[in-house]
């Protein structure tokens, strides 16, 4: 076990990835001598080399697309989007070819092509740094998509996202990135919970809130206030947002009869709207009050100053709690 | 004559010199020069008359104007390290190029700048307190586009360089004589945007200026990771004309500009203006340049300094003045201190205007939101009722 900060953590996993198997390579802007300016493949280049980690020019739908090609040679190429509001001039490659590769050739060629991207608030940036992108890519079939929240995970899933032989839009929660937490370096891969497997991160009984990524912290600390009130919430880590685990979400709903769902993106056409659905559709019967969604405005990401109004915290879904247990509330009184 | 935002009373549409049928353009990968970094005078059969009107006067405010943005750069890094500002991108050692190329525009035309031209925004008559604004984190623009005739900054690296396209093909609809004028880093010619900018400005001949500052560096990328070639080879092959110009060399880059927007004007399509420069400092206040830069780059750089430059010029000719150096002070000092005092005293937004401006109509999904998020801040100041819980 060692302490590791979640950037260290994926940067272990990345190194793991390439000392394991050759065909893999890092690509990005800055991920070389700078180690990218959140410094995730600091020391990369260094130990590695340049045509094993490639400072690519300044264009994004350039980065993918040469993936691409590479994949199509043989290649597992591990792509670094800078931000996440820089990923749309890549989106055309990413949906429109990464995606669709495999379906159009019968499974005949295989886009391993893994992209990291830095998502999320929180850190004071300016417009276009703290996007939450992740929808966009649930809704485009032939992608993988998942979203870390602690560096055990990083590490491991970093490792199992270059390994899959399907593309995998791995979600870095950017606010993280300086958090510390044990990971376990000797973990094997073959005994690590599967890429697409949701996790209980905190037993309990009266409520189920769902989060991903840079919440599933805030989802803990809400629960840990709940239980100091009385009310058991069950936490769950998604981990795969696309595909979703139901199974998991399934089970723990059947035993606390209520949902909430919290992520920072906007709330129309969010995962919350997908999850909220299918478990109404499964869960129908056990439902004790409609599902609750958390979630940021339909505004854009706002200005830096705001920028905490826009997030859901731990008072947010602690009042999103009390709606689905009809305990007093912001919206006590309302109808619908 | 016309005068510019400043007010500086410069003659923009000096006669057009005979020879500007023939394409003065770049051959060989020249560097247009008209002042050597050691200040003399450098002499150019063409360029010299699209800066003959610039006398002792206008050497006087073109230094001003260089050291005021200078000290908006200064001030501004310091207000960021004081937690004043969250992030600034700083512009030291492009005041040449910045100031060149802006004190060549007329009122009338348009700019679309990246993130980084604070002194062209300052030209154009941006308060320091709105250049401020946006690296505050106070609002998601700097000034408004349409009282100073230039686009707020834009992040998303190239992508004005299709917007300044698109509006200098209005321009030509409207058979207006404007020319727009497009500001990016040599790290930005790498994306498609900029790429597709192009093969739209020379198929419809729109009167658009890309002005790409090379300042050498994209964050960590030397130029070299961006092009093969020189940056002003590029755009002949869209069929678009190029200059290789001193940044670091006011006057070269004004003649150039000026050149260039006048062909624009008149008729003749798009140019390409390849200033070459370096970026003396941090990419942003967030970037560490000693992971990547050696510091002898620098001091070569240093000693090319276009302020440096400029009072060199001056000197020779005896107008480093004890007046114009404290006018310029003086100036530099005022704006600075206007500078920090808008930017401390500036008011923090109110929440709900995060919910303001998302649509110009009203939308029900966002009324609904502002609604129940104001009724939830609002439970705050609500005392619990009691044994309600
Ligand atoms: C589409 C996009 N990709 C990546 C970035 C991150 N980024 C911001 S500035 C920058 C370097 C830009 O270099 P250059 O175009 O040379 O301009 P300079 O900053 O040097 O003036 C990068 C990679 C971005 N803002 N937008």
């Amino acid at each position: 076990m060692s302490k590791l900060t979640f950037a260290r953590a994926i940067n272990a996993g990345l190194r793991k990835s390439l000392e394991n198997d050759p065909k893999v390579i890092l690509m990005g802007e800055d991920i070389g001598s700078l180690g990218g300016v959140f410094r995730v493949t600091d020391g990369l280049q260094k130990d590695f080399g340049k045509h094993r980690v490639i400072d690519t020019p300044l264009a994004e739908s350039g980065i993918i697309g040469t993936a691409v090609g590479l994949a199509y040679r043989g290649y597992r190429p591990v792509c670094e989007i800078q931000f996440d509001g820089f990923i749309y001039p890549a989106f055309d490659q990413i949906v429109s070819q990464v995606a669709k590769m495999h379906y159009r050739t019968q499974g005949r060629v295989k886009m391993p092509i893994t992209i990291r991207v830095p998502f999320g608030g929180g850190i004071g940036s300016p417009e276009h740094h703290s996007e939450s992108p992740e929808a966009y890519f649930t809704h485009t079939s032939g992608l993988r998509v998942v979203a870390v929240s602690n560096p055990q995970d990083a590490y491991t899933m970093i490792q199992q996202a270059i390994a899959s032989d399907d593309p995998v839009l791995y979600f870095e929660p950017k606010r993280r990135y300086h958090d510390k937490g044990d990971v376990d370096e000797s973990m094997d891969l073959s005994k690590a919970m599967p890429l697409d497997k949701a996790a209980v991160v905190n037993a309990g009984s009266d409520v189920t809130l769902v989060a991903y990524g840079p919440l599933v912290k805030t989802a803990k600390d809400a629960a840990q206030a709940a239980a100091d009130e009385g009310v058991s919430v069950e936490v769950i880590d998604l981990r795969s947002l696309a595909p979703v685990d139901y199974p998991v979400v399934e089970a723990s709903v059947r035993k606390t009869g209520r949902l909430v769902i919290t992520h920072e993106a906007g709330q129309s056409g969010g995962l919350g709207a997908e999850i909220a659905a299918s478990i109404t559709e499964r869960c129908f019967n056990y439902l004790e009050s409609a599902p609750v969604r958390i979630t940021g405005f339909d505004v854009p990401y706002p200005y830096s100053k705001l920028e905490m109004h826009h997030l859901p915290d731990l008072d947010r879904i602690l009042d999103g709690v009390d709606r689905t247990l009809g305990r007093p509330n912001s919206l006590s009184g309302l109808e619908g | 004559m016309l005068t510019d935002k400043a007010g500086k009373g410069v003659q923009y549409d000096a006669p057009r010199p005979g020879q500007s049928a023939h394409n003065p353009l770049r051959t060989g990968g020249n560097l247009l020069q008209l002042v050597s970094p050691e200040g003399e005078r450098i002499s150019h059969p063409e360029f010299d008359l699209w800066i003959k009107d610039i006398g002792d006067e206008q050497l006087g405010s073109l230094l001003e104007d260089m050291t005021v943005i200078r000290r908006i750069d200064t001030e501004a890094t310091a207000l960021q390290r004081q937690g004043e500002l969250a992030l600034w991108p700083p512009l030291l050692g492009q005041e040449a190029a910045q100031i060149g190329s802006s004190r060549s525009l007329r009122d009338d035309d348009f700019v679309f700048p990246s993130y980084r031209e604070s002194g062209v925004a300052y030209i154009r008559g941006a308060h320091v307190s709105e250049i401020a604004q946006v690296w505050r984190g106070n609002a998601l623009y700097s000034w408004d586009p349409k009282r100073i005739n230039m686009a707020t900054p834009q992040i998303i690296i190239g992508s004005q360089s299709l917007h300044a396209t698109g509006y200098a093909m209005g321009v030509q609809l409207d058979g207006a004589s404007t020319a727009v004028l497009a500001y990016f880093g040599d790290g930005a010619t790498s994306e498609g945007d900029v790429s597709e900018a192009m093969v739209f400005a020379a198929s419809y001949q729109a009167p658009v200026v890309f002005f790409c500052q090379n300042n050498h560096w994209a964050i960590s990328e030397p130029v070299r990771v961006q092009s093969h070639v020189q940056l002003a080879d590029r755009p002949t092959g869209f069929g678009i004309p190029s200059l290789r110009v001193d940044g670091n060399d006011v006057l070269a880059v004004m003649a150039a500009t000026r050149w260039a927007l006048d062909r624009a004007r008149s008729g003749g399509g798009p140019t390409f203006i390849e200033a070459v420069t370096y970026r003396m400092g941090p990419h942003t206040t967030a970037d560490d340049p000693t992971r990547y830069r050696d510091p002898n780059e620098l001091e070569d750089w240093a000693a090319k300094d276009p302020i440096l430059r400029l009072r060199r010029l001056l000197d020779a000719k005896g107008l480093l003045t004890e007046d114009l150096e404290s006018r310029v002070k003086a100036k530099a000092d005022a704006v600075a201190a206007e500078l920090r005092t808008s930017c401390v005293n500036m008011p923090d937004p109110q929440p709900l205007d995060v919910f303001n401006h998302v649509y110009s109509t009203p939308n029900s999904w966002i009324e609904r939101q502002k609604d129940q998020y104001s009724r939830y801040l609002n439970s705050f100041n609500q005392p619990v009722e009691e044994g309600a819980l």
